[in-house]
């Protein structure tokens, strides 16, 4: 599973291990800035780089709160 | 004392998801919940300024508000920053817990109020007071006057070193303390309780981590089936299986041809926390159907899996999350489904 999104410590926070962000909240896989054809071209360009992620070999890691801060 | 409070553009009656871009600034003055949280604070807390941003601006650039904040927590002399509170809204959450983390940075006490699950807790409660509220507004007077009262206690000097006692969220911060007994004699006393059956309390509760184990790498992706999901809520229009705006009760499967086709014109977004306006005229923005069957097309992928998995994340409790994920993951590999993309707002 790859998770596309736009709020990435979130998605990092549950344990997520395969991420790639997303453009925007109201419009992760898109562009309203672009041209119909170029924004088409732009999802599938992401889409082909988040797919490609599958086939990748990652390595665990932890969720939030990894870090402990002395006062 | 200097109080810094800072808002979203909801609540500081700007606009809802149609404003969610608007711009970091700063009023010199009590806004919004600001004003009931004035009339409830000690009398010599005064609400300098109130910081106000967008919550698509503040989730999608947290550093970059962070060094706002902090630039106007310096300007103003704050010597106490509240943010929110946001209860369970997810991107205000996480601004509340970002104006925490510039406070803390520059020394100044912090104090908000979340949802114990709003995301914003898990990632930045080392860096203020999170008092734990109900899921919604309706508690707002409630919350605000615990705020003002734990506000009151810092003023004032007061220990506040034990979470459970002084009512906030634990942060996870290691301080220097006189104890009665030395360490050595209650870790014993601790082993004597938990031996006798008798109730103890650790001192150092371990950190649960959402530790998921990565599934392995796909062999030959042109030849693996892959499926989409989404938590971004694109349902056909009307929205025939009246899906819920926030806190969704179920998930559920759709074809191609219920949004009219791939270039997914027919779409109602019942997703209630974005604005719909840019999927709603064409669903391949948090949806990417028509890309996935592109890539199909051009073999880069084996086969695009028909069945598209659709719920809505807003509010979503966590246990009801893992739940579908569950259920999802069942129903993907009973279609024979390899991999899948998550697509979320």
């Amino acid at each position: 599973m790859v998770h596309l999104c736009t709020i990435v410590p979130i998605s990092k926070s549950v344990g997520a291990n395969r991420i790639y962000p997303g453009v925007a909240i109201p419009y992760p896989t898109g562009d309203p800035a672009l041209s119909e054809a170029e924004e088409k071209k732009m999802r599938l360009e992401m889409l082909k780089e988040a797919v490609s992620m599958l086939a990748e070999p990652v390595e665990s890691r932890g969720g939030a709160a990894e870090t402990e801060l002395a006062e | 004392m200097k109080v810094i409070h800072y808002i979203n553009q909801f609540y500081a009656q700007i606009g809802g998801e149609d404003k969610a871009d608007h711009p970091f600034e700063v009023r010199k003055q009590a806004v919004g919940p600001g004003l009931m949280l004035q009339s409830l604070l000690p009398d010599d807390c005064r609400i300098e300024a109130t910081l106000v941003c967008g919550d698509n601006l503040a989730a999608e650039w947290p550093d970059e508000l962070e060094k706002r904040i902090a630039q106007a927590l310096k300007e103003c002399g704050a010597e106490l920053l509240i943010a929110g509170p946001a209860f369970n809204a997810g991107r205000y959450g996480l601004a509340c817990g970002i104006a925490c983390k510039a406070a803390y940075s520059l020394g100044i006490p912090a104090v908000t109020g979340l949802y114990e699950e709003n995301p914003g807790v898990a990632l930045y409660r080392q860096f203020g007071f999170i008092l734990p509220t109900e899921s919604n507004a309706r508690s707002m007077k409630e919350t605000l006057e615990r705020i003002s009262a734990f506000a009151g206690r810092l003023q004032r000097g007061e220990d506040i070193l034990d979470p459970e006692k002084c009512g906030y969220l634990v942060r996870g911060l290691r301080k220097n303390v006189w104890t009665e007994h030395i360490g050595a004699r209650r870790a014993v006393n601790m082993a004597l309780d938990k031996v006798h059956g008798r109730s103890f309390k650790t001192e150092l509760p371990m950190i649960a981590f959402s530790r998921v184990p990565p599934s392995p790498p796909l062999e030959d992706l042109s030849k693996a089936n892959v499926a989409l999901v989404t938590t971004c809520g694109p349902v056909p229009l009307g929205n025939p299986d009246r899906l819920e705006a926030h806190a969704a009760t179920k998930w559920k499967i759709y074809q191609v041809e219920d949004f009219g086709g791939p270039a997914l014109k027919d779409v109602d977004i019942a997703h209630g926390g974005y604005s719909p306006t840019y999927a709603e005229r064409n669903g391949n923005r948090v949806f990417p159907v028509d890309a996935m069957l592109e890539l199909e097309a051009q073999g880069v992928i084996g086969h695009f899996h028909r069945d598209l998995y659709v719920t809505v994340g807003n509010s979503m409790p966590v246990s009801r999350a893992e739940q579908f994920g569950a259920e999802i993951a069942r129903s993907l590999k009973d279609g024979g489904v390899d991999a899948a993309i998550l697509t979320s707002a």
